[in-house]
């Protein structure tokens, strides 16, 4: 599903943000990614999104090998791949319903598959009561919801969260780990950068851990603990 | 806001635009009908026979300068002249009987395409055997031309100088439009919108902006158009023997559709390259 071969990353000059970082996630899995601020986490999602091009190495994605993908086909490339970020992205002027609506009409969608969809992934998300609702009316914690919706209404098959609780609180980042866990359980390869070590560890996911750009370590977790790691 | 600011600055290029073509057309037209009237008079020796005069109208038929040429005969002229000079005292006329005072002023009239080609005609024209002397009005000839090129360049100028601003206009209306809305430009692209879909809203706007700001002059000018010629013919009764206005359908007719062109191609080559400098990746 997603494949790296020996990718590193550098910009201009100085220690590179990647180096020479090689892995496998496979369909349906769940991912943590973790490592300081700094280390190239948000790196490494840019480069699986096509927004920065690998210095070296190969990045295979859905069987596409995305340095060979010309400039014509990103956009529908991207459309397989979901992505919510720590500041949300939601677009301020628009309500609940028109932000996640605004991803189904950037693809093209009909206003019927709109209608159909915007619900079903506001409910999913469990914001179907505040649709009309403006970004600053809700909490960071719903507002992250809405972009979770909004990221998944063109049903992609990954979904790549760069610390998606980064802003909120125990309990809103705990439901939002939740619920990306339950859209793992439907079938969407999760991949989640996060500095929370306490839920990353209370989950017994897969973790990868990033230090100056190396992976230093890739196991399960269980339960309670592991490697301990600094933050 | 922003394309309100360049909808008024297209508007008044295109107004300046359209006021200069109004100018330019009748100008011409003016110039075209005065032109029509000038002409180059060929003299013949005085022992030249039929058959070399003949000879000499078939080389101007060759001549690419010429539009028409016509054999006056000595007659021809007489006729003329005392049509001219003897008006209301035919028997005058008559005294002179078949003594034709002007029996060496046959002659070739020659009208020219373009009063320019004048000099090269009439050098070629004096060696001719059997020419005696050729006439030309040089003076209307050489302002007459001069002017017009003058016109050409000045108007040229001044629409390549507006041009340029308005693309300018438009192309920092598009840049401002695309920073205020960077962010959701952003989004639109991870959510994998296709270059079309971003660019499509600026470049429409850029054309909506042409579209206006051409139609809101065109209208402008049509209306004072077509209430100036009016106003000067009934004010200034004695221009009209001197020039001839053109009417407003004439003009329009050219105008409308070059300044929609114009205005539409604008809007959309600024938004269309702006767009596409700003929204690469
Ligand atoms: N666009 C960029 N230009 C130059 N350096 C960058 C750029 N983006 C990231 N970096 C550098 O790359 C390294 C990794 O950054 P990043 O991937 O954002 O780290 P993380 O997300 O793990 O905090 C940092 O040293 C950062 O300064
Ligand atoms: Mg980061």
């Amino acid at each position: 599903m997603i494949q790296l071969e020996h990718v590193s990353k550098s910009f201009s000059e100085g220690i590179p943000a990647l180096n020479d970082v090689s892995l496998h996630i496979s369909e349906g899995e769940f991912v943590f990614v973790v490592g300081d601020s700094g280390s190239g986490k948000s790196t490494l999602i840019k480069l699986l999104l096509k927004e920065l091009e690998p210095t070296s190495g190969s990045i295979t994605i859905n069987d596409i090998d995305i340095r060979k993908l010309p400039h014509r086909k990103i956009p529908y490339f991207r459309r397989n791949i979901g992505c919510v970020f720590q500041d949300f992205r939601l677009l301020k002027d628009r309500n609940v319903y028109d932000n996640v609506a605004f991803a189904q009409r950037a693809v093209g969608a009909s206003n019927r598959s709109i209608r159909q969809k915007v619900p079903v992934m506001l409910s999913m998300v469990g914001l179907a009561a505040k649709y009309r609702s403006f970004p600053k009316q809700l909490s960071g914690g719903e507002q992250q919801r809405v972009a979770i919706a909004r990221a998944l209404v063109n049903n992609p098959r990954i979904l790549l969260a760069d610390e998606p609780t980064g802003n909120l609180d125990n309990n809103n980042a705990w439901e939002i780990m939740n619920l990306l866990e339950m859209i793992n359980s439907r079938g969407t390869t999760v991949v989640v950068v996060t500095h929370n070590m306490e839920i990353v560890r209370a989950m017994g996911k897969r973790v990868i851990t990033i230090q100056k750009g190396n992976v230093v370590s890739d196991s399960l977790v269980d339960g309670m603990g592991g490697d301990d790691d600094e933050n | 806001m922003f394309s309100l600011a360049s909808i008024a600055t297209m508007a008044a290029c295109i107004f300046l635009f359209g006021l200069f073509f109004a100018i330019v057309t009748n100008f011409q037209s003016m110039v075209k009908e005065a032109e029509e009237g000038v002409a180059v008079t060929v003299l013949f020796d005085d022992d030249i026979t039929p058959q070399q005069i003949a000879e000499i109208g078939d080389r101007i038929k060759e001549r690419p300068e010429v539009s028409a040429y016509n054999f006056k005969s000595a007659d021809d002229a007489w006729e003329e002249f005392s049509q001219i000079y003897f008006e209301g005292n035919e028997e005058l006329a008559e005294g002179f009987g078949d003594d034709n005072p002007l029996q060496k002023s046959e002659s070739y009239e020659i009208y020219l395409n373009d009063v320019s080609m004048q000099d090269t005609l009439v050098k070629y024209l004096e060696n001719l055997d059997g020419v005696r002397e050729v006439r030309r009005s040089e003076i209307v000839a050489n302002t007459l031309s001069d002017f017009n090129r003058l016109i050409g360049y000045v108007s040229a100028g001044i629409i390549l100088i507006l041009l340029c601003v308005a693309v300018f206009l438009i192309s920092n209306t598009v840049t401002v439009g695309i920073a205020v809305r960077k962010e959701e430009i952003g989004i639109m692209k991870l959510i994998g919108a296709t270059d079309f879909f971003v660019r499509a809203p600026f470049v429409v706007e850029g054309i909506l902006i042409g579209l206006i700001g051409s139609a809101l002059p065109l209208a402008l000018l049509y209306g004072m158009y077509s209430r100036l010629i009016v106003y000067i013919m009934e004010k200034f009764n004695f221009l009209s023997s001197l020039m001839n206005f053109l009417p407003v359908s004439t003009v329009f007719r050219t105008l409308i559709p070059i300044a929609l062109v114009l205005g539409v191609g604008i809007g959309f080559l600024g938004s269309f390259t702006t767009t596409r400098k700003h929204l690469k990746v």
